[in-house]
């Protein structure tokens, strides 16, 4: 105990510097700069409002995450709870007065951009949780109180994500939180349990879809059932990948995306046009780069010497996991269509926040991987 | 456990034993997801890539067919008679025009549109998706073609098109004979594979006569353009263009200079005329009166014209050469003639007296010359069409001998093989024909009236002109043809194979050895000879001469006696109605009495006479009596038949295969 608080924790900039995971800020400007070729070409090879956008999203937020990166973790984690009670606000804001779009009232107008504070709750509960569970001891974590508490922290931004209406994002806050509460050590048989009651509440649950997620699910399980309504985007995005074959059509050459057979390709489908242009070699490319980006926030997690910051790179590397592997299923076709990103690749500014915030803090905690918060 | 104490230190170390456990089996089921998502990846990408291929190319690609250019109809003498020209059009996108409604409003005043046709095209515009184009106008006249182009600039998503239509350069002079077309119907879709395969919106294919015969021949193929579509359909850019094949082109028989004249003729009349060559059997000119234009058709028919031509009692719509049966009355008179002689039932002295009328059987049948002809012998019962002649004669030839005769040339059968679906057989009466089709016998008295063409009897116009046709010739069987083609036999070998024929076993009767032979040399003709001793056929031929030629013949005033124009011919004047004694006896002019129940006047004829080329059948409908109606019309054309002949030559010897 002594040696850990013994340890200095006044670090040089340069010494900071140092200690950057560059493997990770390098698989980042890798998705980056796939990422924004691949918004170029759903403007069909122009610079268009879609591309400019996110390139300055990107190279912005980029830029916030190696500053925020400078934040101690001890920062982070005496934020953490007013980090969720803001993203909570701003969910009650949205709910109260927030701009709807396509049928859905998700965002917030902040005058400089229009914020989907849905995204920021899968960082945010995320954080929360890992102060939460910090200083819990392992025996007190399944402890009644402790579930009721950790319930209502997960509880409260789902119903506001469901109420929104935005099923795939609060199914995604509830994964990232639920990963976060296997990872506390909660009792397995609460897992067990719970999802025994889904899988027998499930046809209730069903019965309070909206219609239109009723038909995503049954397209989900026979697309050739409607296929110029509800099954019309799982078809097109699997022609478009299928017809993508091993090395793809070229850059700009999608012409699933370019004659706009693709639905949603700048934000849920953006996968399918990278995969329809670049083919397998490209996908597992792409996939590979995830896969090390994972590895790199894992280890990093590994490495932490506090539980907050170890709790958090898990929790978060497995939510990133999560969302890519949900974004990647659907748009193959293994997965019911729920919106949900694909971080860092899609066109949106609120989850490329959410991310960028995540990563910093991930790159926070090697840097400070030795610093023991009390 | 909860009873065991535990320090801070090792509760921390329990809590991160726990979170790397954890995470651990974690990692290993991301590895799974991941190998899933990988191994689903491999299946789209690589084992299933080719349907997908396909499938993206199916989304992508879509063709345009164009509609394929109609092969075209010429003359004889190559003049076209059914060929293609521009037209102007006017298309508008509507996806491409700023201000729809003002530009529509624009071009109303431009063109000018009616106020039925600015609501149509409105209301087609809201039919059709945005970047479809829609034809403002088909047929521009030159006037407002210039008119949209002088003002194009105000007219921003107006485009001025140049298309192709069908046209018919003589109008009403070839309606019956080619047909027209007209857009293609439901039914035409269904009953030709090959309109169906090429169809496309707004294709014309041929609705009657040789348009519609010889459409596969036609219509040609369609050009396709093959476009690189958008998911809603619109047309991003052009990937290939084939180009279509322009239908055949047929060459016919026909002289468009006889085919005016006989138009002309026949101007305020209904009735035919038609001139035939009678040894290569071509057809010189087919007209039936009265006719229309055919263009009227191109662009959808107003109410008023297609009213008038449907509501005409002169049934324009109906081709009466081929398709219109009539009673022949005497210009079948040579015919009977022949088979009387030939069936050895009289002499050409045989004699009879005709008093105007015959009592027979209880019933009176009248000559029509009612003082009666006196004593009359064969020849002159021609000359001067004597029916009390013929009446005695068919008594004693009977109807079932003189139908074989007719039946050999040509009358109760189509003189053209499948060319026209419209074509009429007619009939010619038989005692068996009776009994099966109304069941009754056969009562003497109707040969009598069978002998003078009257009765049951019912022939195309063109059935007699080839009838006169197989008589001039000497005999012989000939193939009337419409078609132009490139191998034809020369006259001296047509000749020649009639002058073989003549000593040759009759063998006409054996249908058995007739189709044996068909069947082993297909397209030869054979040119069979239709009576037992020629003989005959020159004496009814040389009393036809004399009909026209001779002072007391009924078409004498309708003769020429220059040598190079002379023929020889048969009047005919067909009763529509029976005539009751009251009528009889008030004897009026074909003008006292009411149209429909005048007299048909035909004139059959051949010339000239020395070396006979040509037969001619001239039929006017209602037109009272054959000499003073039809004769003077069939003067006529045999002089521009005959002045068309040397010509006519040329281009056949072109043509010959065999000299």
């Amino acid at each position: 105990m002594f040696q850990q608080s013994s340890y200095t924790e006044q670090l040089t900039f340069f010494q900071k510097l140092r200690s950057f995971d560059f493997i990770l800020v390098l698989c980042v400007l890798i998705l980056g700069l796939v990422s924004n070729l691949s918004m170029f070409s759903t403007d069909g090879g122009e610079f268009l409002y879609h591309t400019k956008s996110h390139l300055i999203r990107f190279v912005v937020f980029f830029i916030l995450m190696l500053f925020l990166s400078f934040f101690s973790l001890r920062f982070w984690h005496s934020t953490a709870y007013l980090f969720y009670i803001v993203v909570l606000g701003f969910l009650i804001w949205a709910s109260l007065y927030g701009v709807t779009a396509s049928g859905s009232q998700r965002w917030i107008n902040l005058y400089f951009i229009n914020l989907q504070p849905s995204e920021l709750m899968k960082i945010a509960i995320i954080v929360c949780f890992a102060r939460f569970f910090h200083r819990e001891q392992i025996t007190s974590v399944s402890s009644f109180k402790n579930i009721i508490v950790s319930l209502a922290i997960l509880v409260m931004p789902i119903v506001l994500v469901v109420s929104q209406p935005d099923l795939g994002t609060s199914i995604l806050i509830a994964a990232s939180g639920l990963i976060v509460l296997w990872l506390a050590g909660l009792n397995i048989r609460y897992f067990v349990y719970s999802g025994l009651i889904l899988l027998v509440s499930f046809p209730f649950v069903i019965s309070f879809l909206k219609p239109y997620q009723k038909l995503r699910i049954l397209s989900f399980f026979n697309p050739d059932r409607d296929p110029l309504g509800a099954g019309y985007q799982i078809i097109q995005s699997k022609i478009a990948v299928g017809s993508g074959g091993l090395l793809g059509k070229g850059f700009l050459q999608g012409t699933q995306s370019y004659l706009e057979f693709l639905p949603e390709k700048h934000t849920d489908f953006i996968f399918t046009l990278f995969s329809e242009e670049q083919g397998f070699v490209g996908s597992v490319f792409l996939l590979i780069i995830y896969g090390i980006l994972i590895y790199r926030i894992i280890k990093i997690g590994s490495i932490s010497r506090s539980y907050f910051g170890r709790l958090f790179c898990y929790g978060f590397g497995s939510a990133i996991f999560i969302y890519i592997a949900v974004n990647m299923s659907m748009v193959l076709g293994l997965l019911p269509i729920v919106g949900s990103p694909l971080p860092i690749m899609s066109y949106g500014g609120s989850s490329m926040l959410a991310t960028m915030i995540g990563l910093s803090i991930v790159m926070s905690t090697k840097i400070y991987h030795k610093q023991i918060i009390n | 456990m909860e009873h065991t104490v535990f320090s801070d230190g090792d509760s921390n170390v329990r809590k991160f034993n726990t979170i790397n456990r954890r995470v651990f089996i974690l990692s290993i089921a991301k590895g799974v997801i991941f190998t899933g998502i990988l191994a689903r990846l491999f299946t789209l990408q690589i084992s299933d890539s080719k349907k997908y291929l396909t499938l993206s190319d199916k989304n992508r690609l879509r063709e345009w067919r164009l509609p394929p250019v109609r092969g075209e109809f010429k003359d004889y003498f190559n003049n076209t008679i059914a060929g293609n020209t521009e037209v102007y059009q006017l298309h508008v996108i509507p996806e491409q025009v700023e201000n729809f409604k003002n530009l529509m409003v624009r071009l109303k005043n431009i063109l000018p549109l009616s106020n039925k046709q600015f609501l149509k095209i409105i209301k087609k515009k809201n039919q059709q998706k945005p970047w479809e184009t829609l034809i403002i106008s088909e047929n521009l006249t030159w006037d407002q073609f210039s008119k949209v182009n002088f003002y194009l600039h105000e007219l921003s998503g107006a485009k001025p098109v140049l298309s192709v239509a069908r046209s018919y350069p003589f109008k009403d002079n070839y309606t019956h004979v080619l047909g027209y077309v007209a857009q293609a119907s439901e039914n035409d879709l269904l009953n030709n594979e090959n309109i169906k395969n090429k169809h496309v919106p707004g294709l014309r294919v041929g609705k009657t006569g040789l348009e519609k015969s010889f459409e596969d021949e036609l219509i040609g193929t369609n050009g396709v353009q093959r476009y690189e579509v958008n998911a809603f359909g619109k047309r991003i850019k052009q990937v290939n263009f084939q180009k279509g094949n322009k239908g055949k082109e047929i060459k016919l028989t026909l002289d468009t200079e006889v085919q005016k004249l006989c138009n002309e003729l026949l101007a305020d009349k209904a009735g035919s005329i038609s001139v035939m060559d009678i040894y290569t059997g071509e057809i010189i000119a087919m007209h039936s009166s009265p006719s229309f234009d055919p263009n009227l058709f191109m662009y959808g028919i107003s109410f008023k014209d297609w009213d008038n031509i449907r509501n005409n009692p002169n049934k324009p719509l109906i081709n009466k050469t081929i398709s219109g049966l009539y009673s022949p009355g005497s210009t079948i008179k040579p015919v009977v003639a022949l088979s009387a002689l030939e069936n050895n039932v009289i002499s050409p002295n045989f004699k009879v007296r005709c008093t105007g009328k015959m009592e027979m059987y209880g019933q009176t049948y009248h000559c029509w010359k009612k003082e009666g002809h006196g004593i009359v012998d064969l020849k002159s019962a021609i000359v001067q069409s004597c029916d009390t002649y013929f009446y005695e004669m068919s008594r004693r030839l009977g109807v079932d001998r003189l139908k074989v005769t007719a039946s050999r040339f040509g009358l109760g059968n189509k003189v053209f093989n499948n060319l026209y679906n419209e074509e009429k057989g007619g009939l010619f009466p038989s005692t068996n024909w009776k009994k099966t089709n109304l069941g009754q016998g056969w009562v003497l008295g109707e040969t009598l009236i069978t002998g003078i063409g009257q009765g049951y009897v019912q022939t195309t116009p063109l059935q007699l002109c080839l009838m006169t046709a197989q008589l001039a010739n000497g005999g012989f069987k000939i193939y009337p043809t419409l078609i132009s083609n490139k191998n034809q036999e020369s006259l001296e070998k047509i000749k020649y194979k009639m002058s073989q024929k003549l000593h040759q076993e009759e063998k006409y009767d054996s249908s058995i050895v007739r189709t044996a032979e068909e069947f082993f040399k297909p397209g030869e003709k054979d040119y069979k000879k239709l009576f037992r001793n020629q003989e005959n056929v020159k004496f009814v031929l040389d009393a036809m001469f004399a009909s026209t030629n001779q002072w007391n013949g009924t078409s004498y005033r309708s003769r020429i006696e220059d040598k190079k124009y002379q023929y020889a011919g048969k009047t005919g004047t067909a009763q529509v109605k029976k005539i009751t004694e009251k009528q009889r006896e008030l004897d009026l002019d074909t003008a006292q009495i009411p149209y429909e129940d005048r007299d048909h006047a035909w004139f059959v004829a051949f010339g000239p006479y020395k070396n006979p080329r040509y037969s001619i059948c001239v039929f006017v409908e209602h037109g009272g009596s054959g000499s003073k109606a039809a004769a003077p019309l069939a003067k006529k054309v045999i002089k521009k038949v005959i002045d068309r002949h040397e010509e006519r030559e040329k281009i056949r010897k072109r043509n010959l295969v065999d000299i």
